[in-house]
């Protein structure tokens, strides 16, 4: 009876997975779940944003941004980090192409920068930790290991699953759930990197103001 | 198509249908009756119910007009459900049935707009109220208003007078018809400093001060609590405030000057130790500036107030 | 070896906590002893444990949440108890470290692991039945989301025998739970047994929204969708939305207490206030997360049991979506004392009124749903009128509470305590009995027992009123809320109807406990042999009591609103069958995967750990979890084929056999 005062639409969708269409496909159920898993991971850094935002100025007479912050080594981690989604976005492309070899390449590359990331990152903490700037020293610091830190045991989860993904390709080959797989990764590295950039900006670039 | 009903147990003891649902409905009408009743006659007039201060007053005529204005709308919604549930029951052979009637624009407009116009005058008395009884806020008054420091304790209560340089514990005089201007901090967990019958509570934290302005108009007593749950002695954590004739104030002041010891730091680091249900107690003299050491954290810290810019908290040892 | 566990860790000298942790470790061991001598092991494993079903899981997330409401009411009356014996200098018999952990236990257990599990397990068992689908979007993560909250459950009951629970409150403020103020391990307890459920839980959001968006029967576009799958959708987008912030949040709070860091402490710069804000960020979504969905279930309650149309589809859903957006608006109301100011305090309370508007277009729609109406009154449309009446007093306290010179002395009062038990045993409790009653028959193939059904929402009923109308009369007299003793002998005759009120309530809980034994003993004469008992008017109802595996052995084609109801009214209904059923076609089903039970054992045995500071337990269980999920990755045939000759056979076993599977 809705239906006759609000007309439906002239014609049902029969797109599977839009309006009238039915159920969607295994793909596009697939990646939008990780969508949304990724749209809930996003939120949960941007606690962690909150609670930088709110601390950032709680250095408890201890070391502040602009004295521990190195923004050369910064950029060079941003840079790696950056080149790794493109990387990374080839590799997709020649894995969409079933092309293995290429995809090989692109991979490994992605990791290496990854991991050059990584070391830069865990070499940053581990002179601020020396120099008795750990996360207990002030709720600055505590704010700011969490939040970059988490964002590096993502880096670091992200690493493990390509190096997995790689052996799913080397030994199951490039088969539609596999490619479905890979397709999550892409999206979990490229959401790293758009978290990475308000991580950056919020926290080094606006830091040392 | 339809299960066929099972037979209903001898909740009530009625028989027919129509009964049963009538009992039911009698039954209710009385439960809930009776609660009202109860509830009403139980109800003394304590707490908020009782205010003795502009504040608490202002607050409960608040609470009695939004309350008016929602029952205006909130009476008849439960008496149309109960009657609507009643008369449109299956037996009832006389009730109109409209199966297909399942929507009419002229009632959702109506609809929307009786609580929205409810909310739309309860919003505007509260953005009005919230800015008239700001806690912050001091009170219009053309009596020169006194100032009290109120710190919350494991599990008691600290008031320094810092204009008369006494303190004292769980018990607050204050001259009646008097405002008084609070700052409030805690030297430990979260607490909130009420006193029902004055009015306004607000939280009391470590690190920083919190405001609050109220007055007693009349002299009296009035219990005060913590209202913000703080540990095992929390229930103990009560004070009295006695308002005294504006003109004994000052008698008050030179006597508490006469009796009992000084709250210097080693007193006040004993203070801070953990203990309940602790007897009313009055210091004779105290650092007018103990407040914003307590606020600083420094009270007890002698080396963070040396140290100042270069103090370095130590690192706590994770695992209890 | 064993971290900071001793054997000074069993409470001993607590012959309360002694004699409650006795009790529910034998009665478990009974149950276990029962299982194993009856040899249904097996059975339990193949078809329970390790089941993908959206059915039995929403089966077990509700027998999970139906125990755990046990131990959380058990909890209940004994606060009751000892407020209205320790009065005016009696000290009671629950000495403050214990009333405490009860207290925070009471509103911990009651919102994590029986609110949310019930909603969640009903929203689990309904939705895809309602969407006309055969499962969820990801049918596995739906078992490692349930046996999750249950690796939660257990780590909180693990506290009652192992340990001590926290002291705090079920919101663990710092800085009282902080490691300077609470060193033991109940905040510890409290700490990861909510994170690992609440991991299950974000899951669980991130699934049913992938169901309820993408995997519709064809021809059910969105405003053809049931408005219980409207609310579950609005729900679960509040979980994908605010359960991430409780993640960050109580991670913070665990890096305060286990690496030293100062988010919260008193030192350092810690900001006690800042978590204040991030909890309730979550917390108030979260109970718009459980009372959304039971909107949902009172608006198929009283369409069906009025026999008419849902009044205002379409401002029912606008509704809902309002009520999702504006959930996210309003936390500031949970701490209007904490000093905000009066600008900040006005706008979060007006829009706390604002959420009222679409609640009260809710209301006001149910009436016009009854309203020419045919009522009947089953036990769901009893707890469903319940609801309508109690609630709207709850809004209203609400709306009270949400002035914030108002609130300024009823704040932690108990006629907050009055407030929100009114919005949530009146809302959320009200509504999962008229859903669990609703839908038992679907998931079992027999009605509850009406009579005990109608007793239990009496005793209910009448024992709400009896337990929190004294509350607010005893909150506008100035008591404040978790008091282990009282010191004004006036308030006791209002606390002993308050114990009543408690005592009133465990009869109703009796009745439900009885009526399910009753019903279970005599469920010949009540079998649903037609799939549908109350002549409803959506697609589970076209089902079999209850349903085969898959659900639908043909998807059905949606061309209305109220699809069953459609298809009833149009003759195509057989009298016993369902629905009319083209040729079938083969498909697949998810095979059981018993990944889900696998990944709360490491979860609990990380979670433990972490508790008690066992560190090479934690990390022996954190990569036995990362190898269980890469062995899991690894394997294929996860799906199983029905070919159609199958299903034909199956349909046809199924119909001459008179609905029951």
């Amino acid at each position: 009876m809705t239906d006759t005062i609000f007309p439906a639409a002239a014609r049902t969708e029969l797109v599977p997975g839009r309006g009238g269409g039915g159920p969607a496909s295994t793909r596009t159920v697939v990646a939008y779940g990780f969508w949304i898993f990724l749209l809930s991971d996003i939120i949960m850094f941007s606690g962690l944003f909150a609670a930088y935002a709110v601390l950032s100025g709680n250095t408890a007479d201890g070391p502040t941004g602009r004295e521990l912050f190195n923004l050369r080594s910064a950029f060079i981690e941003t840079a790696f980090l950056l080149v790794s989604s493109y990387t990374c976005g080839l590799g997709a492309l020649s894995a969409e192409q079933q092309r293995r070899d290429r995809f090989y390449l692109f991979a490994a590359l992605t990791f290496i920068l990854g991991a050059a990331f990584l070391f830069i990152e865990l070499t940053e903490f581990a002179g601020m930790v020396h120099e008795g700037a750990g996360p207990s020293r002030s709720a600055f610091l505590s704010s700011f290991f969490t939040l970059v830190g988490m964002h590096g045991a993502h880096v670091t989860s992200g690493l493990l699953w390509l190096v997995y993904m790689v052996a799913q390709v080397a030994v199951k080959g490039l088969r539609p759930h596999v490619l479905r797989r890979l397709l999550c990764f892409s999206l979990f590295w490229h959401a790293l990197d758009i978290v990475w950039v308000g991580v950056f900006t919020m926290v080094y670039l606006m830091g040392i103001r | 198509m339809r299960v066929r009903p099972s037979p209903t147990s001898g909740a009530t003891g009625c028989l027919r249908a129509n009964r049963r649902v009538g009992c039911r409905r009698a039954g209710l009408r009385w439960c809930l009756v009776a609660c009202a009743a109860l509830v009403l006659a139980s109800c003394r007039k304590t707490g908020i119910l009782d205010p003795q201060g502009p504040v608490a007053s202002a607050e409960l005529l608040l609470m009695i007009n939004t309350t008016e204005i929602m029952l205006v709308v909130v009476v008849p919604v439960i008496l149309a459900t109960l009657g609507f549930t009643w008369w449109y029951r299956e037996s009832n052979t006389r009730a109109n049935h409209s199966p297909e009637w399942a929507y009419q624009g002229g009632i959702e407009f109506v609809v929307w707009s009786i609580p929205a116009l409810i909310v739309i005058l309860v919003g505007g008395v509260a953005w009005i109220g919230s800015h008239q009884l700001d806690p912050k806020e001091p009170l219009v008054s053309n009596t020169k208003p006194i100032r009290v420091d109120v710190v919350s304790l494991d599990w008691k209560w600290l008031f320094i007078y810092p204009d008369q340089r006494i303190a004292a514990v769980n018990q607050l005089v204050v001259p009646a018809g008097t405002p008084v201007s609070f700052r409030l901090t805690s030297a430990t967990v979260m607490n909130s400093f009420f006193v029902p019958q004055l009015g306004s509570q607000i939280y009391t934290m470590a690190g920083m001060a919190t405001n609050l302005n109220l007055q007693a108009d009349k002299p009296g007593t009035f219990p005060g609590l913590s209202a913000q749950f703080s540990g095992d002695g929390f229930a103990d954590m009560r004070f009295t405030v006695t308002a005294v004739p504006a003109g004994d104030f000052d008698g008050w002041v030179a006597k508490v000057r006469g009796t009992g010891s000084a709250l210097d730091d080693p007193v006040y680091a004993e203070l801070t130790k953990p203990s309940r249900a602790v007897t009313p107690t009055t210091y004779r003299s105290v650092d007018p500036e103990l407040f914003g050491r307590i606020v600083d954290q420094t009270a007890l810290n002698p080396e963070k107030a040396r140290a100042g810019r270069a103090w370095c908290p130590p690192i706590r040892q994770a695992g209890g | 070896m064993l971290g900071r566990l001793t054997w000074d860790a069993i409470p001993f000298n607590e012959p309360i906590a002694m004699a409650a942790g006795g009790g529910a470790g034998l009665a478990v061991l009974i149950v276990l002893a029962i299982i194993t001598k009856n040899g249904w092991w097996p059975y339990l494993w193949k078809e329970w444990l390790t089941s993908v079903d959206h059915k039995r899981i929403g089966i077990m997330y509700t027998l999970l949440a139906l125990i755990m409401l046990l131990r959380g009411f058990t909890d209940a009356i004994m606060m009751r108890s000892q407020q209205a014996i320790a009065i005016g200098g009696a000290e009671g018999y629950l000495p403050p470290d214990h009333y405490n952990q009860i207290f925070s236990a009471h509103g911990a257990i009651m919102i994590f692991f029986v609110a949310m599990p019930f909603v969640v397990g009903l929203m689990n068992f309904v939705v895809p039945l309602q969407l006309g689908v055969r499962d969820v979007a990801f049918p596995v993560l739906n078992s490692v989301s349930f046996w999750l909250t249950a690796s939660g459950s257990l780590l909180i009951n693990l506290s009652l025998v192992i340990g001590n629970f926290a002291r705090t409150g079920w919101l663990v403020y710092p800085p009282l739970s902080e490691l300077a103020y609470s060193p033991d391990v109940g905040v510890d307890y409290y700490l990861w047994s909510l994170q690992i459920s609440g991991v299950g839980t974000l899951l669980a959001g991130i699934n049913m929204v992938s169901t309820i968006l993408k995997l519709r029967a064809p021809g059910m576009i969105y405003f053809r969708m049931p408005v219980f799958c409207w609310t579950a959708l609005a729900s679960n987008m509040l979980i994908i939305a605010a359960f991430p912030i409780l993640t960050a949040t109580l991670a913070m709070l665990l890096f305060d207490r286990y690496l030293g860091m100062h988010f919260f402490t008193n030192d350092a710069g810690g900001s006690a206030m800042m978590y204040v804000n991030l909890i309730w960020a979550w917390g108030h979504p979260e109970v718009y997360i459980l009372v959304l969905p039971v909107f949902g279930v009172f608006s198929e309650v009283i369409a069906t049991f009025s026999g008419k149309a849902l009044f205002g589809y379409r401002s029912m859903v606008l509704a809902t979506l309002a009520i999702c957006v504006l959930s996210f608006m309003v936390w500031l109301h949970h701490f209007f004392t904490m000093g905000a100011s009066a600008d900040v305090n006005a706008f979060f309370g007006i829009m706390s009124m604002v959420i009222a508007v679409p609640t009260g277009v809710k209301v006001f729609n149910w009436l016009f749903t009854l309203f020419h109406g045919r009522v009947r009154f089953k036990p769901p449309l009893l707890w469903s009128i319940g609801f309508m009446v109690t609630f709207v007093i709850g809004g209203m306290t609400g709306v009270l509470l949400a002035v914030p010179p108002v609130d300024f002395v009823l704040h932690n009062s108990v006629f907050l305590v009055a407030h929100f038990h009114n919005v949530i045993i009146g809302g959320v409790v009200f509504g999962l009995m008229a859903g669990y009653n609703y839908w038992f028959p679907k998931a079992f193939g027999f009605t509850l027992h009406e009579g005990w059904g109608k007793a239990s929402f009496w005793c209910w009923f009448i024992g709400f009123y009896l337990a929190f109308m004294p509350l607010y009369a005893l909150g506008l007299m100035g008591m404040t809320r978790r008091l282990q003793h009282i010191s004004d002998p006036d308030w006791r005759p209002l606390l002993l109807v308050a114990e009543l009120g408690a005592i009133v309530i465990f009869c109703g809980i009796l009745c439900q406990i009885v009526q399910l034994y009753v019903s279970i003993r005599t469920r010949e004469h009540r079998r649903d042999l037609t799939g549908d008992p109350w002549n409803g008017r959506t697609l589970e109802w076209a089902t079999s009591s209850p349903p085969p595996s898959y659900n639908f052995a043909v998807m059905p084609q949606v061309d209305e609103i109220d699809a069953f109801w459609e298809m009833k009214r149009k003759g195509a209904v057989a009298a016993r069958s369902g629905y009319e059923t083209p040729g079938y076609e083969t498909f697949e089903m998810p095979r059981n995967s018993p990944i889900g039970f696998i990944t709360a054992f490491f979860a609990v045995m990380i979670g433990f750990a972490g508790i008690w500071h066992i560190w090479w337990m934690a990390i022996l269980g954190f990569l036995a979890a990362v190898v269980s999920a890469a062995v899991f990755g690894w394997s294929e045939h996860r799906e199983f084929e029905i070919s159609a000759a199958e299903i034909e056979r199956m349909e046809q076993a199924r119909l001459a056999g008179g609905g029951a599977a």
